[in-house]
């Protein structure tokens, strides 16, 4: 760590990070970014915004044409071989050896990073049992579904035991179960290792990461932790109400306290930046209406992200 | 260490399949057993069709086929994205380059031995210029693997193949393996001793007939010369398409 790196300081530095393609297709475009170390940093944005370009560029494999970043300390430009030795990456496509069996492959990558044969071997078995691959370990690859890919694709990025990890969608293509399972994975990581996701699946970013940046056409266009971003860019919280007994002076009253009041058959949609749950059912009650069915919505990532990104989400969004 | 777990990993990936293994033993033993039975049932049969003519020119035929599995390897893990995790490693493309060439002598290796076993089978004369072919062999193993790495760096997965096939066709031409270069005429005859085939081919040949090392280093000159300047052209089209 000598010479590179000061505690304190972040461990993934973004300056001007900008990647232009041909003439005028900025593929990210002047990004600044701090990623603090052991935070799980979350990149959001549509297809073809430029996550994958910035991975590609944190881990120096494409130059930027202007802007740099640091990754401990180490210029990814002037030190690569340094910035290395201590970051992962999952790629985006699954990247494995085929003929390979999981084993194999995993005890490869350990190797490639230096482990000796015994280290590599344990490092393989942890990580095989924890992506569950254990009893088709031996099985060339070929041979594995979509979803066991994806687990091995990851289990590859991990077992070198990086300070650093790009995980370029890493859940793309997994079940429900198998999503959840490495979530908890990730999570565990926090405070250990410095994470940056990205990733399509807002819940993913809003059970995962400490904080998040949406990126559109390679530009970040928010930042902050889930909760910030609810707060500032969606506001609203909405509680819809059926009952018996709506009357126009109960809605009359609302109006006064909540900007949006709005009746339909049946029922009550009330809009507020923060709705006292017990202060509407009491005035309800009071007025003497019985409620058949009540529930409170916080205002979703998704919205937020719709609007921001200006509605180019994509159907694959969960 | 590093280099030859990955060393390790591209043999297994190249050859693990049994058909590859198949392709590129059978086929040139195949060759071996078909020329010599038309050189039996001929007796004024061509000297192409001797063993100890043909071998040679079928040992190049060989390593052609390494050409074409080493770019078609390469080429798949450019585009399968496995090349790219590598290049996040802290290896040196040096590392990569060295780690193709390296996976492709054990298999080179097996086909000249294969080829060896069978002449001898069929009633090659065996002698030390036999043994010592290895000399010219090996540089022109590395000659070809290397070649396979300009492809599979320079062309996809698809186009891959078909250069190595082409590639396969010119150079056993090229090598005087199939007829004599002397029916070929002036300018093909020119080109083919511009290039190290035709050399390799005449040193195997003149080894097998019990020349001794002194009376080939021309064509010796010629095989480690393109040698070194191939894995130097392989190094570079890897560097270039691999670079940031
Ligand atoms: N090698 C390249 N040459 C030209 N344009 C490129 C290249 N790589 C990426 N791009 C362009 O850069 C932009 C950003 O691509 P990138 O792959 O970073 O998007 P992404 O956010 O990862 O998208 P997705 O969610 O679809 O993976 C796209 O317009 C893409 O076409
Ligand atoms: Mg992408």
């Amino acid at each position: 760590m000598k010479g590179f790196y000061e505690e304190g300081q972040p461990a993934v530095l973004i300056k001007n990070l900008t990647r232009e393609f041909g003439r005028g297709l900025f593929a990210v475009d002047n990004l600044d970014l701090e990623i603090k170390k052991g935070e799980i940093f979350a990149l959001l944005g549509p297809n073809g915004a430029g996550k994958t370009t910035s991975i590609k560029m944190l881990s120096c494999l494409l130059r930027p044409t202007a802007g740099t970043a640091e990754v401990f300390g180490r210029d990814i430009i002037k030190n690569p071989g340094e910035v290395k030795k201590i970051i992962n990456v999952s790629p985006q496509e699954t990247a494995v050896s085929l003929n390979l069996n999981a084993r194999e492959n995993l005890v490869l990558m350990g190797k490639v990073y230096g482990l000796s044969q015994k280290m590599a071997r344990k490092q393989a078995e942890k990580h095989l049992e924890i992506m569950d691959l254990k009893t088709r370990a031996g099985e060339p690859v070929k041979r594995f579904s979509g979803g066991m890919l994806r687990r091995l694709n990851l289990a590859m990025a991990l077992v070198s035991n990086p300070k650093v990890l790009f995980l370029d969608e890493p859940t793309i293509g997994l079940d429900a179960k198998s999503r959840r399972s490495l979530w908890k994975l990730i999570d565990s990581f926090r405070g250990e290792k410095t994470v940056l996701l990205t990733t399509h699946y807002l819940e993913e970013a809003d059970a995962l990461s400490d904080r998040l940046g949406i990126i559109d056409k390679g530009k970040l266009v928010a930042l902050g932790t889930s909760e910030e971003l609810k707060r500032k860019l969606a506001g609203l919280q909405t509680m819809k109400v059926r009952g018996d007994n709506l009357n126009p002076e109960l809605i009359q009253i609302l109006r006064e306290i909540y900007p949006e009041v709005i009746p339909f058959e049946g029922g009550l949609e009330i809009k507020g930046e923060k709705i006292i749950f017990d202060e509407v059912v009491d005035l309800l009650r009071s007025k003497g209406v019985r409620i058949n069915w009540l529930s409170m919505e916080e205002p979703s990532l998704d919205e937020i992200y719709l609007k921001i990104t200006g509605g180019g989400k994509q159907n694959e969004i969960a | 260490m590093k280099l030859l777990s990955l060393t390790g990993r591209n043999l297994k990936e190249g050859f693990r399949d049994p058909i590859v293994v198949i392709l590129s033993v059978a086929q040139p033993v195949f060759y071996l057993i078909l020329f010599n039975s038309i050189a039996r049932s001929d007796p004024a049969a061509p000297d192409i069709f001797d063993l100890a003519y043909f071998i040679p020119g079928i040992i190049l035929f060989c390593f052609g086929l390494l050409t074409l599995f080493m770019g078609l390897l390469l080429a798949r893990d450019r585009q399968r994205a496995f090349l790219t995790r590598l290049l996040v490693s802290p290896l040196r493309t040096i590392d990569f380059v060295l780690s193709y060439l390296l996976a492709l002598i054990p298999m080179a290796l097996f086909q000249v031995a294969a080829c060896l076993i069978t002449g001898l089978i069929l009633g090659l004369a065996l002698n030390w210029g036999v043994l010592f072919s290895l000399i010219v062999f090996i540089p022109l193993a590395v000659s070809c693997t290397a070649l396979g790495i300009v492809s599979g760096s320079l062309f996809s997965e698809n186009a891959a193949p078909a250069i190595g096939s082409l590639f396969v066709v010119v150079i056993t031409f090229l090598g005087g393996v199939w007829m004599d270069l002397g029916i070929l005429g002036g300018l093909f005859e020119r080109i083919a001793y511009l290039l190290p085939f035709a050399h390799a081919v005449d040193a195997g040949r003149l080894l097998f007939q019990g020349a001794s090392l002194g009376e080939i280093g021309i064509q010796l000159a010629w095989v480690y010369g393109y040698g070194i300047l191939f894995v130097f052209i392989g190094v570079a089209s890897f560097r270039w398409k691999t670079r940031p």
